[in-house]
């Protein structure tokens, strides 16, 4: 076991590491998880949490969520929660990935159907959706229309024609977070970006066609208030962030922060990847300024990525992508600092949540949820590994605890580098195939990397988050193929 | 690192991808660290030729966060203008808090016919960051990268 000696069970599916565990923590540890899970986390999860803590104007506790792993300064599947007014902004806190996030898609297509045309489908995406190091977008912009983009991101894409005021609607913020303000970035961010709208990227970053089978249901009524329910109903799902313009935002800033914080606001930190500024400082309002920014690029791009599966969908099952039905059931945002309002010790807080590898959770009546989900809480998208299987969860009214965040995925168990010394991944590739998941990937020594047992159970973390009452479980999807980047 | 080992991928942080590098002098590490980029991103990086020259100079007031310049430099040039490079020759002089860095760049275009892309690094952290001598007076670099 690789928990420290005084982590102590407080719930269920719920631990707490004391301010005493490291010098200079301003606030607890809170990890949700099983024991199983707990016990499988790297040491470093509860270094690095524990780092977390030591951040100033933290509130409530430093979060750990089911899926957290060892990652870059904080950990992935952390949380932490500042004061708006005396805390601080840390870009390692949201990572380089600004809004990586899920997007889940779905129709009224089955699988009786769409199974003799799924190499077909596979490979048109493959080829319609650019993946993989060094693709372009497909959607071609002048640097004003890219600075368009940056202010209004998903709406732009609407405005533009790719797709309807529905997406818009079912996606976190509408789309658009406020406050963007593309003289925040720098030129090297809008050189990196420009060309990438409308690209998947690498990694872990996928487009994947699912099944919802007859065991898959958990809550009928959620499932059906969500648009799921037919057994066999096919759906999508894709994951993909802000690509290199976020990736050089947070480049960017980290790099300014690193300087500012000793000379300008006699600020020390335990891991340079902790840097960070006041919120209310020039350099903090700039940052969350270019984050937006980057923000929205990712709800664009995951946007316009819809509507360029939405016309594949209609050239291969031969009519028009209206009569599919493919609609948006929700796009969550995995990395951000968003501004809410949550209660902490009695009484209503304005807070800047940051979440790196984390979802937004809303409970059933949250003002900010689209009329159709005021009831059922928000959707939260749970990304398995390609091998196993995703999850469709919706928000509680118990996940205040984390400031109503839940898991983002399984959560890597294993390096990369690790992983590639045990997979092949043509090897994978076939016998992904014989167990009848079709996957197209633009580096196939790569996919070794995304393989299964580089994961933990998408099964144990989804439930973890159900037992800590982050968030409950409506259905579980399952892959039939898969474009990899 | 065993041998004449420039480089290695070393198992560590879970999320991503971190190198250690090696070099007689703060150049040759640098050259090395550059190497493991290109190693980073693009299966059988020998495939990578030399077809286009860039010159890069750069300053700063610590080692770690030059090194982090450097690379982070070439993860640019990757991405922004699809330019696979290592250096060919870097310079690195001055002390703290006065670095001064001259490189060579050398690499072609990204083409998808000859290039079999590995990882799209998308940043160089400052996670564990570190340049330093070693018992033997040679250079070590720990690098980790966000893939």
């Amino acid at each position: 076991m690789s928990a420290p000696a005084t982590l102590a069970r407080v719930g269920p599916a719920e631990w707490e590491l004391p301010k005493g565990f490291r010098p200079g923590m301003h606030v607890p540890v809170r990890i949700f998880a099983t024991e199983k899970l707990v016990q499988a986390m790297d040491a470093q999860v509860f270094v690095q949490a524990a780092n977390v803590a030591t951040l100033p104007g933290i509130v409530g506790s430093s979060l750990c969520m089911p899926d957290a792993h060892w990652g870059y300064g904080f950990p992935i599947g952390g949380v932490a929660a500042t004061d708006a007014e005396q805390g601080v902004i840390s870009p390692g806190g949201i990572g380089f990935d600004i809004n990586c996030g899920m997007r889940l898609v779905r129709s009224n297509l089955e699988w009786a159907e769409v199974e003799p045309k799924l190499g077909r489908l596979v490979n048109a995406l493959a080829a319609r959706v650019p993946a993989g190091v060094g693709s372009r977008g497909f959607v071609s912009l002048t640097r004003a229309e890219f600075e368009d983009v940056l202010r209004e991101g998903a709406r732009w894409a609407v405005r533009k024609g790719f797709g309807t005021a529905e997406d818009l609607a079912y996606t976190e913020a509408s789309g658009a977070f406020l406050g963007a303000d593309p003289e925040a970035v720098s030129a090297k961010a809008i050189a990196r970006g420009r060309d990438q709208l409308g690209t998947l990227g690498s990694g872990n970053h996928y487009l994947e066609i699912q099944i919802l089978r007859s065991d898959g249901v958990f809550d009928r009524e959620l499932a059906t208030a969500f648009g799921l329910g037919q057994p066999g109903q096919v759906v999508v799902m894709f994951h993909c962030g802000s690509r290199g313009f976020g990736h050089q935002v947070a480049t960017d800033y980290l790099d300014r922060f690193l300087r500012a914080m000793p000379a300008k606001y006699g600020l020390e930190v335990i891991d340079p990847e902790l840097a960070c500024a006041p919120f209310m400082s020039d350099d903090g309002r700039a940052y969350y300024a270019a984050m937006c920014c980057a923000a929205n690029m990712a709800f664009a791009n995951r946007q316009v990525i819809l509507q360029r599966i939405r016309e594949v969908f209609a050239e291969v099952f031969e009519r028009p992508a209206e009569r599919l039905e493919l609609a948006t059931v929700y796009d969550v945002a995995h990395n951000t600092a968003k501004l809410e309002e949550h209660e902490v010790g009695g009484r209503m807080r304005r807070l800047l949540v940051h979440r790196k590898g984390a979802t937004r959770a809303f409970p059933p009546g949250h003002p900010e949820l689209p009329a159709a989900y005021r009831k059922t809480g928000q959707p939260v998208i749970i990304g398995g590994s390609m091998e196993t299987g995703s999850y469709l969860l919706a928000g509680l009214a118990s996940g205040r605890a984390s400031f109503h965040s839940t898991a983002h995925g399984s959560g890597r168990s294993m390096s990369r580098t690790r992983a590639r010394k045990l997979v092949r991944g043509a090897e994978l590739q076939r016998a992904m195939r014989e167990r009848g998941i079709l996957v197209h990937a633009a580096s196939i020594a790569g996919l070794a990397e995304e393989a299964g047992l580089a994961y933990k159970s998408v099964d144990e973390v989804a439930e973890a988050t159900e037992l800590a009452g982050l968030s409950r479980r409506v259905a579980r999807l399952t892959p039939v193929g898969n474009v990899k980047g | 690192m065993t041998g004449d080992e420039a480089f290695r991928f070393i198992d560590d942080v879970t999320s991503d991808l971190t190198f250690e590098a090696r070099g007689a002098t703060l150049g040759d590490v640098f050259a090395a660290a550059s190497e493991a980029l290109l190693a980073a991103a693009v299966e059988r990086p020998e495939a990578v030729c030399d077809v286009v020259e860039r010159r890069l100079a750069l300053e700063d007031t610590r080692l770690d966060w030059l090194l982090r310049r450097f690379l982070s430099e070439l993860v640019y040039l990757l991405d922004a203008e699809h330019l696979a490079l290592r250096a060919r020759r870097v310079d690195v002089r001055g002390e703290e808090p006065d670095f001064h860095l001259d490189a060579v760049l050398v690499g072609e275009t990204l083409d998808r016919e000859r290039h079999v892309a590995a990882n799209d690094v998308k940043a160089v952290t400052a996670y564990g960051l570190a340049v330093a001598r070693d018992e033997h007076g040679d250079w070590r670099a720990r690098v980790t990268l966000d893939v």
